[in-house]
């Protein structure tokens, strides 16, 4: 298995983070992938490195975990870039960062696209209200226009954009759309009709339909809600070719050349089946991938011993105990496990010497936590090293577990795209909210250490 | 105790693994429950490996017995609800539309009313759930011991069952109006409750408490909480102690007694202890988050329920596996 993955490894291009980062041309970052992945973190880690790297870059965030949002100072949603404090500056850039206002951001289209009588129809109503703040699509929507402004503004030399947590990468692409053309669709134009048209000949059929689902629809909703829909597309009927137009320029954003995609994947089954498939979309679309960040990925410095010899040696050690108590109270269950024979021989004798072994392991064990007296001065014997040793040996059969099922699902990625470049960061043990813990996630995607390089070290 | 289980909690934490493994949990003693998905997106129909479930409801597994075999099993029907079929049915239901439906369908009336009143929406499919949480049969017996449902993310959960609210502000008198009343009637009674599923890591439980809040103000029973994926701590606090204390020359030892290799210094066993030494300072730490975790979680004071982590991830026999786990935790 190892030989195969290797090869398979070695036939993946690296990504050259720090590179893309300073290249002057590149001019927006998106960070996409399905939920749960880390697109925020990513997307906010690069932020970082490229504004210490000498980069003006702002990072949109979507829906940053509260913590993460304080230590950037952006927990206030203002809708609009914030200097990012705390970052070196010394090499000539700068971060700033905002959450999006997906609502806020909805707000302003309209405000901006409508004399103030007409906005304030608009933004009373409470089908806007229930569009505006539930509409599947419209936070995607809206991270687009925040984009298309953004880099209206050029203002910053580097945009980088994290993408709504959607259970499908692919809905970034699509939910703009969908909006766009749920607002010129063919039912808001039939409720316009009697208005635009005025009953002219060739559109009477529309209205038969118009009044027959009118009286349909208010005898199931009421009056009331039927009106309020009228007033609502009447109010927007100005706009509703430019949710379209808007939408299709920021499109044509994502396929410029300054725009570089990452898409960021656990390694795990269902992320990285996402991720092909959004690796599949982006060239269909013509959208320029940069590579995939494969996030958080698990490594061991002591690989080179398997999760078998090391379940192996860790029962040994733990049986050689079991033995040694059940010597003494003379109930050997004389178990015919193969455990090495060289460990049992020796283990007998050397243990014999140390007797203090049980009262001061019971007195730091059992606490829970450090006794401090005990702590002082129980050196560990051999009997609880040998349980920690066999606990520190399960520990990394586990680890070793993880590793080759992590690795067994980026294979199968590999397989399916071995263009693509990978960059792997390895998992921290904690989450991460703040600069310094965004500086090692950029510096550890920098980095980039593969497998191959790991067990080369080691050697 | 409750008959309309809805199961919540931060995406990908395990909802729909966790409402299915709950279905079959609680159909014992011939008993049969209905598991109900409403977001379209097939997830139980993978989950139980059978072909896509149409808005119809179907037998798809058979729960098992207690383990000492004692107790039977019971049956899981399952049902993936769209809303505008359900629109659809109301339609025909109340008005016998007939040709005006499929002419309002075609103009898209449909897909406009379910798309840009996400109320409407939610109406139509916990108003179906409700239906099914009340039906009975000729002998005036409940066709369902009990309802789960797989339900949108926590950051979405309380609008969603909150239609009333919802609807109140789009239609304020006619058919839908009173059955968001309907529907709200019960899922405020204590025949509800909200489960929500957590992880051990800090934003699905931050989640999980603001999602109760949220929930306890609108008047939302909440049930219990389920910490999924569990991992067991490998190393107790006594060795983790130690480890932290350095042991070298007692681990080196114990290594190359297990026949890993020489115990002197630069000997094979010797250059183990240092990166496993470091796995288990990672592995502490991840323990004492969790464990802050845990007590956050215990702080919000409802019934939890944990599940561990399945290494090889959720197939079949997994499924069963975290069903039996959840038994065994008691009635939720
Ligand atoms: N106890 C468990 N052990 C191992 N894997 C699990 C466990 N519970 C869930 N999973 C896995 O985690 C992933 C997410 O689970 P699931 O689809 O149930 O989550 P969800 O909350 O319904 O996600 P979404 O928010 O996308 O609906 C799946 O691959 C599932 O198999
Ligand atoms: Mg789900």
């Amino acid at each position: 298995m190892t030989a195969d993955n290797t090869t398979l490894d070695a036939s993946a291009p690296r990504l050259e983070v720090d590179t893309l980062l300073d290249d002057p041309h590149t001019r927006i970052v998106v960070c996409c992938g399905s939920g749960g992945v880390g697109k925020t973190t990513t997307a906010a880690a690069l932020g970082v490195r490229a504004a210490e790297r000498g980069r003006r870059v702002v990072v949109l965030t979507i829906d940053p975990a509260r913590r993460l949002a304080q230590s950037m100072g952006i927990s206030e949603l203002d809708n609009v870039p914030r200097q990012v404090k705390g970052v070196d500056e010394s090499a000539g850039g700068e971060l700033h960062a905002m959450m999006l206002d997906m609502k806020r951001t909805f707000d302003e289209i309209v405000e901006g696209h409508a004399d103030a009588d007409r906005a304030r129809a608009i933004l009373e109503n409470p089908f806007y209200q229930s569009l505006s703040a539930g509409f599947a699509g419209t936070q995607e929507y809206m991270a687009m226009e925040k984009l298309g402004q953004l880099r209206a503004n050029d203002e910053w030399d580097l945009i980088i954009v994290d993408t709504p947590p959607s259970r499908s990468a692919l809905d970034f692409l699509d939910a703009p759309k969908r909006l766009g053309s749920f607002l010129d669709g063919k039912f808001i134009r039939v409720l316009m009709a009697p208005a635009k048209v005025g009953g002219r000949a060739g559109m009477k059929f529309l209205n038969v339909g118009m009044s027959m689902m009118t009286g349909t629809l208010s005898k199931l909703m009421g009056g009331q809600l039927l009106r309020d829909v009228q007033t609502f597309v009447a109010a927007m009927d100005t706009m509703f070719g430019g949710f379209r137009t808007r939408a299709d320029a920021t499109y044509r954003l994502l396929q410029a050349p300054g725009t570089a995609f990452l898409v960021v994947a656990a390694p795990e089954r269902d992320a990285l089946r996402e991720a092909a498939y959004f690796v599949e979309r982006l060239a269909a679309e013509q959208m320029p991938l940069a590579g995939l960040v494969l996030n958080r990925v698990h490594g061991s410095g002591a690989s080179q011993l398997s999760a078998e010899r090391a379940l192996a040696a860790a029962e040994a050690l733990t049986d050689q105990r079991a033995e040694d108590t059940h010597a003494d109270a003379g109930t050997d269950a004389g178990d015919d496990t193969d455990a090495p024979a060289a460990a049992r021989a020796e283990n007998n004798l050397e243990t014999g010497g140390i007797v203090d072994l049980d009262g001061g392991k019971a007195g730091s064990r059992t606490a829970g936590g450090p006794s401090p007296a005990a702590a002082e001065h129980v050196t560990p014997t051999s009997a609880s090293a040998a349980q920690l040793a066999a606990g520190l040996l399960r520990l990394h059969a586990e680890r070793m577990q993880v590793l080759a099922r992590e690795r067994r699902t980026r294979d199968r990625f590999t397989a399916l795209h071995p263009e693509v470049p990978v960059a792997q960061v390895a998992a921290l043990p904690g989450d991460v909210h703040d600069l310094a813990g965004l500086r090692a996630i950029g510096d550890r995607l920098a980095l980039n250490l593969t497998e191959t390089d790991d067990t080369d070290t080691d050697d | 105790m409750s008959r309309l289980h809805v199961v919540s909690g931060k995406g990908g934490t395990g909802k729909t693994t966790v409402a299915a493994a709950l279905a079959l949990a609680l159909a014992t003693e011939g008993r049969r429950t209905l598991l109900v998905e409403v977001e379209g997106r097939q997830g139980i129909a993978q989950l139980f490996e059978t072909e896509a479930l149409p808005y119809e409801e179907r037998k798809i597994a058979v729960a098992p017995a207690s383990d000492s075999g004692r107790r039977a099993g019971g049956e899981v029907h399952a049902l993936a609800i769209d809303a505008e079929r359900a629109l659809l049915d109301y339609l025909q239901m109340f008005y016998k539309l007939g040709s005006a439906g499929r002419a309002l369908k075609k103009l898209g009336a449909i897909d406009f009313a379910t798309t840009i009143a996400p109320g409407l929406r939610d109406v139509l499919l916990t108003g179906k759930a409700c239906e099914a949480v009340r039906r009975k049969d000729k002998n005036g017996r409940f066709v369902y011991d009990a309802v789960v449902m797989d339900a949108p993310p926590t950051g979405r959960i309380t609008r969603f069952l909150n239609v009333n609210d919802e609807v109140a502000g789009l239609a304020k008198i006619g058919p839908i109006h009173n059955q968001a009343q309907a529907v709200m009637r019960v899922l405020k009674s204590p025949e509800t409750a909200v489960h929500l599923v957590t992880l051990l890591e800090e934003m699905p439980v931050q989640e999980t408490a603001d999602g109760v809040e949220e929930l306890r103000a609108a008047g939302i029973p909440v049930g219990g909480i389920v910490i999924n994926m569990t991992r067991p701590a490998l190393l107790d606090n006594g060795d983790l102690d130690i480890a932290a204390r350095g042991a070298r020359t007692g681990v080196a030892k114990a290594l190359s007694q297990a026949g890993l290799g020489g115990a002197r210094r630069g000997g094979l066993a010797d250059r183990l202890i240092d990166p496993l030494l470091e796995q288990a300072r990672e592995h502490a730490e991840r323990v004492e988050l969790e464990r802050a975790e845990h007590a956050e979680l215990t702080a919000i004071g409802l019934p939890t329920y944990e599940l561990e982590l399945l290494p090889e991830g959720v197939d079949l026999a997994g499924l069963y596996h975290l069903a039996r786990d959840l038994r065994k935790q008691g009635p939720i």
